[in-house]
């Protein structure tokens, strides 16, 4: 029951979030700079959450494995690789690395 | 002639989503099956990940709940690592603020990747609006497969860590947003937010540091007023 009253919670909770973005940027005018530094504002958001994801796990550093992964793949990301490509290279990389018994 | 590179660069886009679906679904599949381990009927976690659809709160939520750390804990530490969703919104929302129906529908399906894909588009808003309902409504429905299947069939399946699964998902968000920061001070903002976000980890709730480094804004502050400077 309390499972299903949280669940219900964050369900409302997150969707106002959401709302809220859009909502919020209706009610202002801004110049073309400032909607440069909004969207900019999402992906440095975006950044570090990708960052952060790759180097701390449960606040606490996340083992030479991980990061070394997400490198493998941010550089081939900006080399322009494919997505797919991406994406194998920086999984494959992790965990090979922990096969081989890196943290 | 133009069609075709538009049809082939909408290609690239798909491939590139199929790969993130391909991904996420993972993610999802041990959603599903951590929340059936720790004793939560299928149920419960699908309609979490219907209703909520935002993985990291999920996580965080059902994890703060099943561990007995209580309703409130539990709601705070989710609605916290969701807050990211404010400047996403302040800066995609446009894509989907049309009908009301593209509204209500398109608010659900703001996340990490529909709002990266949104902006890697840049000013091209046919595309903008292409990649945020593909990456949403196709996120939206293998996650929930996903979640689904892990409830049941969870502990058949390969553990992510193992797959280097944790690795991809990182490598995958940065693949998005590079064209995004190829823009020189976009990217000064992002390393000095990301320094912030990583400084203020140790300290503060998940959720609160990614939203920290938009403190890194400040360097695109500057340049506005030099700019106007400048002009004067």
């Amino acid at each position: 029951m309390t499972m299903m009253i949280a669940i219900l919670a964050l369900a409302a909770g997150t969707y106002l979030i959401r709302l809220s973005g859009p909502l919020l940027r209706r009610r202002m005018t801004l110049s073309d700079h400032a909607e440069q530094v909004i969207r900019a504002g999402a992906t440095v958001v975006l950044l570090a959450l990708a960052v952060t994801a790759a180097l701390l796990v449960d606040g606490g550093f996340a083992g030479w494995a991980l990061p070394a992964g997400v490198l493998v793949g941010g550089v081939l990301a900006w080399r322009k690789a494919p997505l797919a490509l991406v994406v194998v290279a920086a999984a494959a990389t992790t965990a090979l690395l922990r096969l081989a018994g890196v943290a | 002639m133009p069609f075709r590179i538009l049809k082939r660069l909408d290609r690239g886009l798909l491939r590139d989503i199929a790969a993130l679906d391909a991904g996420l679904f993972i993610v999802g599949v041990s959603f599903g099956a951590i929340a059936t381990s720790q004793g939560v009927p299928w149920w419960q976690s699908t309609a979490m990940s219907l209703f909520v659809f935002a993985g990291a709160s999920q996580f965080a939520t059902m994890g703060i709940m099943t561990a007995g750390g209580g309703l409130l804990a539990g709601v705070a530490a989710g609605l916290i690592l969701n807050l990211r969703h404010v400047p996403y919104g302040m800066a995609v929302g446009d894509v989907y603020w049309t009908s009301l129906r593209a509204k209500l529908i398109g608010t659900h399906l703001l996340v990490d990747h529909s709002a990266a894909f949104a902006l890697a588009a840049g000013d091209d808003r046919r595309r903008a609006r292409h990649a945020y309902w593909t990456v949403g409504v196709s996120l939206f429905v293998i996650w929930n497969l996903g979640s689904v299947l892990g409830a049941f069939a969870g502990q058949f399946i390969a553990d992510p860590k193992a797959l280097g699964l944790d690795a991809a998902l990182p490598a995958i968000m940065l693949a998005i947003i590079m064209p995004n920061l190829r823009d020189r001070r976009t990217l000064a903002a992002g390393v000095l937010g990301t320094a912030v976000a990583l400084g203020t980890s140790f300290l503060l709730p998940a959720g609160v540091p990614v939203l920290l480094a938009l403190v890194g804004l400040v360097v695109m502050w500057k340049g506005a007023n030099r700019n106007e400077e400048t002009a004067a």
